[in-house]
């Protein structure tokens, strides 16, 4: 079932002199329980992109639908509401409350939403345990891994059962094995709690784990491969084939 | 969840902004004790008119908080615009979370009232602890006794302290929700990604620059330090201005230049971390030009309201020694026809005698007096005395009465109150006169006079001076040097027809303090009656124009102490806020930039710099940063105190060496105290990231 339908939007910085098109009149769709990697160089237009869907910034032209609303006219109240139900983010850096524990910063979610202590309990430790932070939870931000803390972001961003969870660069601080935990976690949501994940990255390791990859280049949609019903690394051979296609600085795109 | 969330956000902050938490505090107890000051005189044993001191000095403390006020209200809404900026990230991830502006304004409106609340409770105690030295200091300065004196809370001052700073906190919340109102996530989001452009200010520009605006400064120091007497009131204005203009010129050039030459000393600049410590120095200087100027100005204001302050309360002192060296003066003159009643002719009548028929005795209560009278002539005017000279001198001294008349004393009388002053007698031959004199400009013009060797005519007969300067010594008593000229001649020249003033002056028969001030209320009331029953009526009568006064040591000393320590409260009051207001404002810079260089002294960590290496640089980078101001304020100070102790020279500026000390104290304890604590504080920033 269609849940995201990108319509021709485009994304201008600048004036008139020093027109920069970040996002040149990109459409594309994305289905519910899908997990979408959106690949591109740096400046690229990915993150421009990303932030555009995910309402931190305004789009020029176009329009973004999540099922029948149109997100670009969000404004006010709705705005909000509509960051506060249907959306989840997970940034590059984590961006946790130092001043809260773990657990208190995955409560921070529902608590906005107004949600009954005991429900938010039981709702932050199923979290935990899907993303094997359990034992974490009681620490404050500056005593835990760079890991532990982009799992924290994530428990933070699912708890709310968001129809899309948007993610940016959400490996680019980890090392290797902390990526991996990361990723097979995504997995993990996608499958089980059907969760929809846009995922921007440059990291083409990264990208293999989504079931669909796009490309973008000088802000347009350059191409998209899905996985299908080929194996992790056989994707993220074909991903590689893209990469080398797209060009321009590959060690950038690896 | 909210509530926790700006409970733990305040206590981060006074972690991290213990500066800006400390000023608040400081702010509440400076305006509290202030404004406490007539709460906590009411206990202290005080003569009437320094009580009515005490109301003027409230009513002076009131108008001058308003002003601190608006300082401080300054400052605070400063501060917070500055801690503000720097939680943009914060309030973006709130943003995105889907937490609501008015939600995030709600909490901001708590953080605001705790720390509102905090700082205000603190700084009342403390508040309420220095106005008890406050107390000793008003006693001190009124010379009164504090036996009396119980520990006092001032309830007005703690309500007006209040509501200042609510109203004050208000506005910062109304600011604060204004600004998130304002604001769009993606600014916020990108606010702490913007990369630093290093500017390089041109070699070519900045030392012209440079010599300019240091050659104009130098002209000024030297037009304001030795050319006072020229400055009129527009051009005073024109070099306050130009003074600031360079000032900010020279922050400017320098920090174009300083880079340049420290990198010329190779030897220098790659020792240790120097390289790094200038670049930061640098960058920070060329940042804050403005800031630093109008810091260094401020400074500067601050360096001559206190050293002032404690100058015109020692002068005010010493003066009253010196120029008031008798208890008790009682003068009647009377003038008989003339236009404004003034210019008529003197006509004597014995104050002594009609305080007898009064029924009063003038020299009941006096250890020891004099008894004289002064004489006028009508042919001896000031422009007749300076004779040939007067054409020139008019127009000099434009604003002089030239006709009015000269005052003239005979000698045994003159020596006689010398002998009850304890001060020098004269000898005069009979053809020969000596004018005493010591205000400045009667000074400057009798001098002039006396010089060329003119001769008066008195009485029919000719004289001529003694000396050819006028000789430094007074008659009646006063708090200043104001006599501006008296005429001693010869008891044989002198004619009884033309007696004018008759004067009474004397000591009380008193063994201490105590005993004095019981005298003087006596002699005070015995005058009211004398002048009730007797003078008033008789001098009505007359038809002439009259005046009839009563100056005594202890009302002179007491108006005098009353207003030298108003001055000294209200230039201390606005000098500690300055002072305090530019401290707070480089620690809150200092340290937001080592919050912003963390990654800086990571990597230096991480190449091997060692962990003195680097304490020392921070060291160097805070010191230079707060000292610099400070130098160019100091200097700009060591000539407008000069000047200040030329506009001062009516009251005289006797102790300015112990007020420059008091000064230079007390900015070491205030300014040193903020430096320390903002090393640290950076140190503890700088360090936190290892744990």
């Amino acid at each position: 079932m269609e849940l995201l339908k990108i319509q021709n939007i485009e994304k201008y910085y600048g004036g008139k002199l020093n027109l920069t098109k970040a996002v040149d009149d990109i459409s594309f769709k994305v289905d519910e329980g899908e997990f979408v990697a959106i690949m591109g160089a740096s400046g690229s237009g990915k993150t421009t992109l990303l932030n555009c869907i995910s309402t931190i910034d305004r789009v020029t032209a176009g329009h973004i639908f999540l099922g029948d609303m149109d997100i670009t006219k969000l404004k006010g109240k709705a705005l909000t509401n509509f960051r506060r139900d249907k959306l989840g983010f997970i940034f590059q850096d984590f961006n946790l409350l130092d001043t809260l524990t773990a657990y208190e910063n995955i409560a921070l979610a529902l608590s906005i939403q107004n949600r009954p202590a005991k429900e938010i309990d039981e709702a932050v430790k199923l979290a935990a345990q899907q993303l094997g932070i359990t034992e974490v939870l009681e620490k404050y931000p500056y005593q835990m891994s760079g890991g532990q803390k982009q799992r924290v972001a994530s428990a933070r961003a699912i708890i709310t059962h968001p129809s899309l969870i948007l993610a940016d660069e959400p490996t680019g601080a980890l090392d290797s094995k902390s990526a991996k935990l990361l990723l097979e976690r995504f997995n993990y949501l996608n499958s089980e709690n059907n969760a929809t994940i846009i995922m921007v990255t440059h990291d083409s390791f990264t990208a293999s784990y989504a079931s669909r990859v796009l490309f973008i280049k000088d802000g347009k949609l350059f191409n998209e491969i899905s996985r299908g019903d080929s194996s992790r690394k056989e994707f993220f051979n074909k991903i590689i084939d893209v990469v080398t296609l797209l060009g321009g600085d590959v060690s950038d795109a690896l | 969840m909210l509530f926790k969330l700006s409970l733990n956000n305040i206590r981060r902050s006074i972690r991290d902004y213990a500066v800006y938490f400390f000023t608040l505090i400081i702010g509440v107890s400076i305006f509290y004790a202030f404004n406490s000051l007539s709460t906590q005189a009411a206990y202290l044993r005080l003569e009437n008119d320094e009580h009515d001191m005490i109301e003027l000095l409230k009513d002076f403390i009131s108008g001058v908080s308003v002003f601190v006020a608006i300082v401080l209200g300054l400052l605070i809404v400063y501060a917070n615009r500055f801690l503000m900026k720097r939680r943009n990230k914060e309030f973006a991830l709130y943003l995105i979370m889907g937490m609501s502006k008015r939600r995030i304004s709600k909490i901001l409106l708590a953080e605001t009232a705790m720390i509102g609340a905090g700082s205000l409770i603190a700084g009342l105690i403390l508040g309420i602890g220095l106005s008890q030295l406050m107390a000793a200091l008003t006693a001190n300065l009124f010379d009164a006794d504090m036996s009396a004196y119980k520990f006092t809370v001032s309830s007005s001052a703690v309500v007006k302290t209040g509501i200042c700073f609510a109203i004050m906190y208000v506005v910062v919340m109304i600011l604060n929700v204004a600004v998130i109102g304002k604001c769009r996530l993606i600014d916020l989001l990108n606010s702490g990604k913007r990369s630093e452009k290093i500017k390089h200010k041109k070699m070519w520009i900045c030392v012209p620059v440079f010599l300019i605006s240091a050659a104009v400064l130098a002209y000024e120091y030297f037009v304001v330090g030795w050319h006072m007497e020229k400055l009129s009131r527009e051009r005073f204005a024109l070099i306050i201005a130009g003074g600031a203009v360079c000032t900010f010129l020279l922050f400017w050039s320098v920090s174009g230049m300083i880079l340049r030459i420290v990198m010329s000393l190779k030897g220098m600049y790659y020792r240790s971390l120097n390289s790094f410590t200038f670049r930061q120095i640098s960058s920070k200087i060329n940042t804050n030009v403005m800031s630093m100027t109008i810091i260094c100005l401020m400074l500067f204001i601050t360096i001559c309201l206190l050293s002032s302050a404690f100058t015109v309360r020692n002068s005010m002192r010493s003066n009253i020694e010196k120029y008031c060296p008798a208890d008790f003066e009682v003068t009647y003159s009377e003038k008989e026809g003339g236009e404004t009643g003034f210019d008529g002719i003197p006509v004597f009548v014995d104050i002594e005698e009609m305080y007898k028929q009064a029924g009063c005795d003038l020299t009941s209560n006096m250890e020891e007096y004099v008894h004289f009278h002064k004489y006028t002539d009508p042919e001896l005017t000031l422009e007749s005395f300076c004779g040939e000279y007067a054409e020139e001198a008019k127009g000099k001294f434009p604003f002089i009465s030239w006709n009015s008349v000269e005052e003239i004393v005979k000698l045994s009388d003159y020596n006689k109150i010398m002998e009850l002053y304890g001060r020098d007698k004269l000898e005069l031959a009979d053809n020969e006169f000596v004018v005493i004199c010591n205000f400045d400009n009667a000074l400057n013009l009798r001098n002039a006079v006396l010089s060329k060797g003119f001769g008066i005519k008195v009485f029919g007969r000719e004289l001529v001076s003694k000396t050819d300067e006028c000789v430094d010594s007074f008659i009646d008593i006063s708090a200043q040097h104001v006599n501006s000229g008296i005429i001693i001649i010869p008891d044989s020249a002198a004619d009884e027809r033309f007696a004018s003033v008759d004067e009474f002056i004397g000591n009380y028969k008193a063994a201490d303090k105590e005993e004095k001030n019981v005298t003087d209320k006596i002699k005070r009331e015995e005058y009211k009656k004398a002048y009730d029953t007797y003078i008033g009526k008789y001098a009505e009568e007359s038809g002439h124009a009259f005046s009839c006064g009563i100056d005594t040591k202890v009302a002179i000393s007491n108006n005098a102490v009353g207003l030298g320590a108003i001055v000294t409260f209200v230039c201390l009051y606005i000098g500690l806020i300055f002072l305090i207001s530019c401290a707070a404002i480089l620690a809150l810079k200092h340290l937001s930039d080592s919050a912003d260089s963390i990654e800086r002294y990571e990597m230096l960590r991480k190449i091997g710099a060692g962990e003195k290496e680097i304490t020392a640089s921070l060291f160097r980078q805070t010191g230079i940063f707060f000292i610099v101001p400070l130098i160019l304020a100091a200097v700009h100070s060591v000539f407008g105190m000069k000047f200040a102790c030329f506009v001062l020279g009516a009251i005289g500026t006797e102790g300015m060496a112990a007020s420059v000390f008091i000064t230079v104290l007390m900015i070491l304890a205030i300014y040193g105290g903020y430096f320390l604590i903002t090393f640290f504080c950076s140190r503890y920033i700088i360090k936190s990231r290892r744990s």
